[in-house]
């Protein structure tokens, strides 16, 4: 397994320099073009990153429970890994959207951390599942049976994602009965918008490429122990 | 009605061994009502009521972990599993029958541990056993599935708590509302919406935990 590579379309290079090129004009867009938010000041620009974090982070946990459904459905060989590389980058991605947003709610409300931030909550939840699913990954031989559990594993994320938010969301009636009303995506000026259009299509890209990378490191392990055992 | 008879056969299985051993439910029910015992002394006198319906169900889901953990056990031990998996039968009805098992047991347990919180703390209401109900259904669907993948792994009884407890936050959170809320109708129907949909998910994907 693993003796033969997957073929992509678009080449690692190309990838990487797209990356670069994506997030140095997102930097520059958030840093030097958006004006100051009106409320908020200069901090509300890590808006801009905290939001398109969590989006990626989400995109990588779908992708890794995509996969994932592949190895189960279609026994595709190269699925199992790849499921695993996609989780990898999403909890990298989930544990930047904690730092992020830990860092706003302080400049903005004075806490590190608030149990009102339903985003924050949920990414935490999160957080704890998947690294349970290192865990179990982990703690299993490598094999068949390692790439079923780790799949269905991955399935059950895909389901608590809305299951938790939603929980979350009822929780504060007994909770928190004061919410915070945040909802800054629904009414962006025009260069907001932009700018934060961009970053996210910049950080998706840096995603996929940091999956590709690794995926690729980790396929020339495999690919490495078999020559070893050969 | 091949399913229904593979499942009650395989469900009896659990019941008559754990009525000849006794080896889960007295542990359940010291347990649950040992952590009552530690609850009470963990809340600070002039707490409020609302904190120890919080506690009852800290309460439950550890009780269930317990008896979770034991579920596989057997089946473990002296390789009954693979027996199972090679016998002419759907897999799911394995799964079924062990969550029906378990529910069952923390059925059990909860007909003592509830007039024990009763006494111990304060009366209950009608919308915490319909809670609990529907609670023990998603617990006993979801703790099974996974006692069942945690029990094949190296780590063994020290992953299920690990794997089990975000998936029980959800729970927590119906339970919860549904004991302290005026009105709980939207809890206990975010309980049996839970219930479904990892329900079906065990359902359909169990068999990929027991073969290759």
């Amino acid at each position: 397994m693993g003796a033969v590579e997957r073929q992509y379309r678009v080449p690692l290079p190309v990838l990487a320099v797209a990356s670069l090129v994506l997030v140095t004009l997102a930097l520059a867009l958030v840093f030097f073009v958006v004006p100051n938010d009106a409320d908020q000041g200069f901090s509300q620009r890590i808006f801009y990153f905290h939001v398109s974090i969590a989006f990626t982070a989400y995109a990588c946990f779908a992708g890794g429970a995509w996969k994932a459904l592949r190895h189960l459905w279609k026994r595709d060989p190269y699925a199992d890994l790849e499921s695993y590389v996609a989780v990898h980058q999403g909890i990298i991605f989930g544990s930047l959207v904690l730092l992020t947003g830990s860092i706003w709610a302080r400049i903005s409300w004075g806490h590190w951390w608030l149990w009102s931030e339903d985003q924050l909550v949920l990414f935490l939840v999160l957080f704890l599942f998947y690294c349970a699913y290192f865990m179990l990954r982990f703690s299993v031989d490598p094999g068949p049976q390692r790439a079923n559990f780790s799949a269905v594993y991955a399935l059950f994320g895909v389901v608590l994602i809305p299951v938790s938010f939603l929980a979350i969301r009822i929780a504060k009636h007994f909770i928190h009965p004061v919410v915070f009303t945040s909802n800054v995506t629904s009414n962006l000026p025009g260069s907001m918008l932009w700018t934060y259009c961009i970053t996210q299509v910049a950080l998706l890209v840096l995603a996929y490429t940091l999956y590709r990378i690794e995926l690729a490191g980790k396929r020339l392990d495999l690919r490495l122990r078999e020559l070893r055992l050969a | 009605m091949n399913y229904v008879a593979d499942v009650r056969a395989l469900a009896r299985k659990d019941l008559l061994l754990e009525l000849r051993a006794r080896d889960t439910l007295p542990a359940m029910l010291l347990f649950v009502v040992a952590t009552f015992v530690v609850f009470h002394f963990s809340l600070p006198a002039h707490s409020s009521r609302l904190a120890a319906s919080g506690l009852l169900w800290v309460a439950i889901v550890f009780t269930a972990l317990l008896g979770l953990g034991r579920a596989f056990v057997p089946e473990r031990e002296q390789r009954v599993l693979d027996g199972l998996v090679l016998a002419p039968c759907d897999r799911s009805a394995i799964w079924v029958a062990k969550a029906i098992a378990t529910l069952a047991f923390l059925s059990a347990a909860e007909v003592v541990a509830l007039p024990v919180f009763a006494l111990f703390f304060h009366g209950l209401r009608g919308a915490t056993v319909a809670g609990m109900l529907l609670a023990d259904v998603g617990i006993c669907a979801v703790g099974t599935f996974l006692g069942a993948m945690a029990v094949a792994t190296r780590a063994r009884d020290l992953l299920l708590p690990l794997l089990f407890l975000p998936l029980a936050i959800p729970i927590v959170v119906g339970g919860v509302g549904a004991s302290v809320v005026a009105a709980p109708g939207r809890y206990l129907g975010f309980l049996a919406l839970y219930d479904v949909l990892f329900g079906v998910l065990c359902w359909a994907s169990f068999e990929y935990v027991v073969t290759e």
